[in-house]
């Protein structure tokens, strides 16, 4: 079905263009019919996406500035229908989750075509064009609509991620004056012996590197991430969370792991070293929070330092056997939605308790089980997704991460496993100080979930129920990229 | 029927967590359809269990399994699958059969709480992962309903969630469990990745068979450590018991069902469960991983008898009891006993589920008194929670003949006495078994004799739904002795695939009298020192040095939160300092750096070039620079240090290429 993915690039930029002639009271409903307009467009390439194939699928290429090597080219494999799909699902929530006016939803449309360009697109030009596309509108996003400090932590956003895109776009100038391709499968052949030599490969190497630690981000990149998803008004939080920080690891998968094998081989006991830092200090800082926002962001990047454990573990010198590699990247892709689900739901729930009481520290809170019992049962189940309690999503990609990771480097599996119990205790903490003790004077009167509410929690609590019990169905999607991904760096 | 039942296994714990799962869509007030549902379910899946039961005596040793794939990933199967063994038997039974009479004392202990039918849907969902944990041929699967047993004990600790304490002592639960659970997933990536399978019996391919263990070699050893440390959080084993006492904040049938008779007690099961990895290589029936299982459960079986002898809440006397039976059960398995163990681990689950009932019918009684010095006198104001509680009583402190606990202990000690490392656990044991018998004596003295306390004044008995269970188990921690007794070894036989034979000759072995002598020893020294106790305690006025050590649980918590958790609230608040200082304060320095040269480059513009253009225009500029500079964030400047930063960047590439 050609021109499918470019339906779904432009149709949320046609609703961001009508969204200017509507009134403020509809906005909202447009831009939820656009998205489910994109919604049955995502799930459609679901349905002809043949699982069988490793390969691109639904490309489209056509000419765009021949002389610099930039295409319009973009298509689908296993991991961009995964993050398609991602994308439909999270933006329609963070607009349910978000009153908000038509200013607000045309930014937000902005970004999630960006979105899906990011993750189709197939050439370097096109994808850059995207990435830095998702940026302005989210920028925006925080400083007209954040809340207090949102001046400070859009400018470090922006400016920590535009060093970053920087960075990367001239590492690759410095690629396409070597090799005369912005092309990606191209550039992957080209990786596997060596994309450029000496210095300049490590420079190279560097600046893409640096581009997307920021975007993930890793640690020690990663201190723009708390500010901005904390003041960030609560649906863009979850797009932050939810889609836009795996854009960081989808050009680690895309970009620098297929182009630079030898010197993430080389460094790989520092890389690992990076991740397993994301990982314990970002939980043991979360620990270290009373804003339950701040602590959400800094679980994200927890989570994330996750998928960095399983991609240098993949990139480690060692002999690896395919089932190791297949595992990791397994447990990477589906920690990629899992955690989009689930940190989404949690910025939700968050949202909900700070719109009832007017704030959203931990002490603000206390004995809500007796109070609101059905928003705090489906908070516990979105926290216990997040810590990794099997028969819910959270478990999977962590299992299979480890599952990876640990045979291929065992130290730096076995001392990121403390990131899983400093989560527990972040989150049985927050459940104790909110959910538990005497009713708290201030929250006698907050109401439980309305039925609206309870229309977006229930679903998105089932798919954690689905993903965490069967998760083939999300599998399946995966599995012939991920015999290829392995196949590549075996 | 018997075919069929055994391929589809998992309809046991299914039916619990069905009858769950409705609990929880029932309207909150629909109390009775609740318990309909949970006794329901809970009874199905003992009828279920019984027809499991029947196959596995048809053949010795009988085993069947049954495999399938949970999900591909890439090219790899992840198998999951169930195991029917004798093993699975006898504690399906077990666990059901304890479990419902649990289940129905529960309906007349929590009659009007206002959550009464939530409490049943977490005690179901708490059966059936415990379930699951017991049929599972996967330490995948084992592992998934091992943490799911764990949330639902960490709700049911928390069930009265108001309780400030009760949710500290849920969230300590979970945190101490998981700390030894970590072990056990680096044990469970490890045999993976050693074996390359989680299943436990696969024709011949399963990590506890012959391939497995052959691939697996010497790292056996460190495999079954791991997996050790996380039955050391769940049976609540040295350095890691702290949780369970605490978890006694719980409602009282939680403490008989959870911590007492069947979770506590999985990790006793796994380390039987993958007795071939802990025994792999074995010299003399000796390796360094049950030599490590030996010695914990020594010191935890008497650390947790002493601190026993000094406690006086009625039902944290029965939790360190619970650690110290576990702390044997793991003697026992490490000095290669494993059917004395698991014997002891069933017959354990009967009578502490009775001894823990008990205590819940006494404080029901004494209207919500568990302190045993305000309580004596009861029994004759509670005759039937009397005559069973010391049913359960004899049962624990193991009286020779009749009580089901005393052959279980024989068993245990005779196993002990052939370790060929060494005869101290041994002795040990033997004390233990003294110990044993003199803090359940106290105890007894304390709460059913001597003069009323004050809170005896009002007591009652508790109503029939209640003493039922309580008869019901007591009755069974009796007949069970008929297949423990070396004259008819039956469930020793049974367990280890063998075929029973009838002996009477068999019967009275020397260590019986060994047995009947600590007992004695025990109950007399009890008598002798708490007869005529008084408010304060016998020991506390002779030794109050040693008394308040004890009594304060040898200071571990304290020690605990002066030293790992300080030192982990340290890390945090370092790391978050880190975050907000040193690395952002890295950031903004390089911010700032970009923003001097920034002025930089302005100063350059005003001075190298505005200095040639004409006035007209430069005033112009001036102003415009003047509006810019209103203007102007941040953003500007930081571009073009980005400008200047990615021209030099060009030269280098230029320089370099």
């Amino acid at each position: 079905m050609a021109g499918l993915i470019t339906a779904l690039i432009l149709l949320p930029l046609v609703g961001a263009l009508v969204l200017s002639v509507v009134r403020d009271n509809f906005a909202r409903a447009v831009a939820l019919l656009f998205n489910v307009l994109t919604a049955a467009l995502a799930f459609w390439s679901w349905r002809t996406f043949d699982t069988a194939s490793g390969g691109l699928q639904l490309i489209e290429r056509h000419a765009w500035v021949p002389t610099i090597g930039a295409e319009y080219l973009v298509g689908l494999d296993g991991l961009s229908l995964l993050l398609v799909l991602l994308t439909s699902l999270i933006f329609p929530f963070a607009f349910l989750a978000q009153r908000s006016g038509r200013g607000f939803c045309a930014l937000m449309l902005v970004m999630q075509s960006a979105l899906y360009g990011t993750f189709t697109a197939q050439n370097f030009m096109l994808w850059f064009l995207f990435y830095e596309m998702s940026l302005i509108p989210a920028f925006l996003l925080i400083k007209i609509w954040g809340g207090a400090n949102r001046d400070r932590a859009a400018t470090k956003f922006f400016v920590y991620t535009f060093l970053g895109s920087v960075a990367m776009l001239l590492s690759f100038l410095g690629i396409y004056l070597a090799k005369g391709t912005f092309d990606f499968a191209t550039l992957t052949a080209l990786g596997k012996t060596g994309l450029l030599t000496g210095n300049m490969a490590w420079l190279a190497f560097a600046g893409i590197f640096l581009g997307l630690a920021v975007k993930v981000p890793l640690f020690p990149f990663h201190t723009w991430l708390p500010d901005a998803y904390e003041t960030a008004p609560v649906g863009v939080s979850m797009v932050l969370t939810g889609v836009l920080s795996k854009m960081g690891v989808y050009g680690f998968i895309r970009l620098l792991l297929p182009l630079f094998p030898q010197q993430l081989q080389i460094l790989s006991p520092w890389l690992l070293a990076l991740a397993v830092c994301s990982i314990v200090f970002a939980s043991l800082s979360a620990w270290a929070q009373s804003d339950l926002k701040r602590m959400v962001a800094y679980l994200s990047i927890n989570h994330l330092g996750y998928c960095m454990l399983g991609l240098f573990a993949v990139t480690a010198p060692v002999t690896r056997p395919p089932l190791e590699m297949q595992a990791a990247l397994s447990g990477v892709f589906m920690q990629i939605f899992n955690h989009g689900l689930t940190a989404a739901a949690l910025f939700y729930f968050v949202g909900l308790l700070e719109q009832r009481r007017g704030a959203r520290g931990l002490n603000d809170f206390g004995g809500l089980m007796q109070r609101t019992p059905l928003l705090c049962g489906w908070m516990s189940v979105a926290m216990f997704s997040s810590l990794g309690l099997p028969g819910l999503n959270g478990f999977i990609g962590e299992f299979l991460i480890f599952k990876g990771s640990f045979p291929l480097a065992p130290w730096p599996a076995a001392i990121a496993t403390l990131g899983l119990l400093f989560t527990a205790i972040v989150f049985l903490r927050a459940m104790q100080a909110l959910f538990s003790g005497p009713l708290a004077e201030s929250c006698s009167t907050l109401p439980d979930l309305t039925r609206p509410e309870k229309w977006i929690v229930v679903p998105a609590t089932l798919l954690m129920f689905a993903l965490g019990i069967a998760p083939q169905f999300l599998l399946n999607i995966l599995n012939s990229t991920v015999i290829q991904m392995a196949r590549l760096f075996a | 029927m018997i075919s069929w039942i055994t391929a589809n296994l998992w309809l046991i714990p299914i039916v619990p967590l069905g009858a769950s799962l409705l609990i929880l869509g029932l309207a909150k007030s629909r109390e009775k359809t609740a318990v309909a549902l949970a006794v329901t379910g809970q009874a199905a899946a003992l009828l279920l269990s019984i027809a499991v039961f029947l196959p596995t005596l048809q053949v010795p040793g009988f085993r069947a399994v049954q495999n399938f794939t949970w999900f591909t990933f890439g090219e790899h199967a992840l198998r999951l699958g169930w195991v029917l063994d004798p093993l699975t038997a006898a504690m399906l039974i077990m666990i059901t059969f304890v479990g419902l009479w649990i289940f129905v004392f529960s309906k007349g202990y929590m009659a009007g709480d206002k959550n009464f039918s939530r409490f049943f849907a977490y005690l179901s969902f708490f059966s059936a992962a415990m379930l699951g944990v017991v049929i599972a041929n996967s330490l995948l699967l084992l592992f998934v309903c091992w943490e799911l047993v764990g949330l639902a004990s960490y709700l049911l600790i928390g069930f009265w969630i108001h309780k400030p304490s009760a949710a500290a002592a849920a969230k300590k639960a979970f945190i101490t469990t998981r700390i030894g659970d970590l072990g056990l997933f680096l044990g469970l990536l490890w045999l993976y990745s050693g074996s390359g399978t989680l299943l436990f019996y696969d024709d011949g391919n399963g990590c506890l068979e012959k391939t497995g263990l052959l691939a697996l070699g010497a790292t056996a050893t460190f495999v079954a450590l791991l997996m050790f440390s996380g039955a050391v959080g769940k049976s609540g084993q040295f350095p890691l018991h702290v949780w369970l006492p605490d978890a006694m904040e719980g409602p009282t049938p939680v403490s008989a069902l959870i911590h007492a008779a069947t979770m506590v007690a999985a990790g006793v099961f796994l380390v039987a469960r993958v007795y071939p990895l802990f025994s792999l290589g074995a010299i003399n029936g000796v390796t360094p991983s049950l030599t490590v299982v030996v010695w914990t459960g020594v010191v935890t079986a008497l650390m947790a008898a002493l601190i026993a002898l000094a406690q006086s809440d009625i039902k944290r006397i029965l939790a360190y009891s619970t650690v110290s039976q576990l702390g044997l059960m793991m003697v026992s398995l490490g000095v290669g006993g494993v059917a004395a163990g698991i014997m002891h681990l069933l017959a354990h689950g009967f009578f502490k589920a009775l001894l823990f009932l008990g205590s819940g019918s006494v404080i029901h009684g004494c209207h919500e008194e568990q302190d045993i010095r305000r309580m004596g006198g009861l029994r004759r104001i509670m005759p039937v929670t009397f005559i069973t509680y010391a049913i359960g009583m004899m049962t624990l402190s193991g009286v020779p003949l009749f009580f089901s606990g005393a052959w279980t202990k024989e068993e245990i000690l005779h196993s002990t006495a052939h370790w060929p490392r060494s005869t101290v656990p041994h002795y040990l044991m033997m004390a233990g078994v003294v110990l044993t018998a003199l803090y359940m004596t106290r105890q007894m003295i304390y709460v059913f004799f001597g003069n009323k306390g004050a809170a005896a004044e009002h007591a009652h008995e508790s109503p029939s739904v209640m003493t039922v269970p309580l008869i019901v188990l007591a009755a069974c921690s009796i007949l069970l002795s008929v297949f423990l007794t070396p004259a008819w070894p039956w469930l020793h036989d049974y367990l280890l695939g063998e075929t029973p034979h009838f002996d009477l000759g068999r019967l009275i072995q020397p260590m019986l009298f060994v047995s009947l002598a600590l007992v004695a020893g025990g109950i007399g020294l009890g008598l002798l020192i708490y007869r005529k106790a008084g408010a304060r305690d016998p020991v506390a006025e002779a030794q109050p040095a040693l008394f308040s050590f004890l009594e304060n649980k040898m200071w571990l918590d304290e020690l605990y939160a002066r030293t790992v958790i300080a030192f982990a609230r340290m890390a945090s608040r370092t790391s978050d300092f880190m975050d907000r200082y040193v690395w952002d304060g890295l950031v903004r320095g390089v911010g700032g750096l970009g923003q001097a040269l920034g002025m930089f480059s302005t100063g350059f513009d005003e001075r190298a070039i505005n200095a040639r253009v004409d006035g007209g225009a430069s005033a112009t500029r001036g102003l415009g620079r003047f509006v810019s500079r209103r203007h102007s964030g941040q953003i500007q400047n930081y571009l073009s240090a980005v400008a200047i930063g990615m021209l030099a960047l060009l030269l280098l590439y230029a320089w370099l290429g």
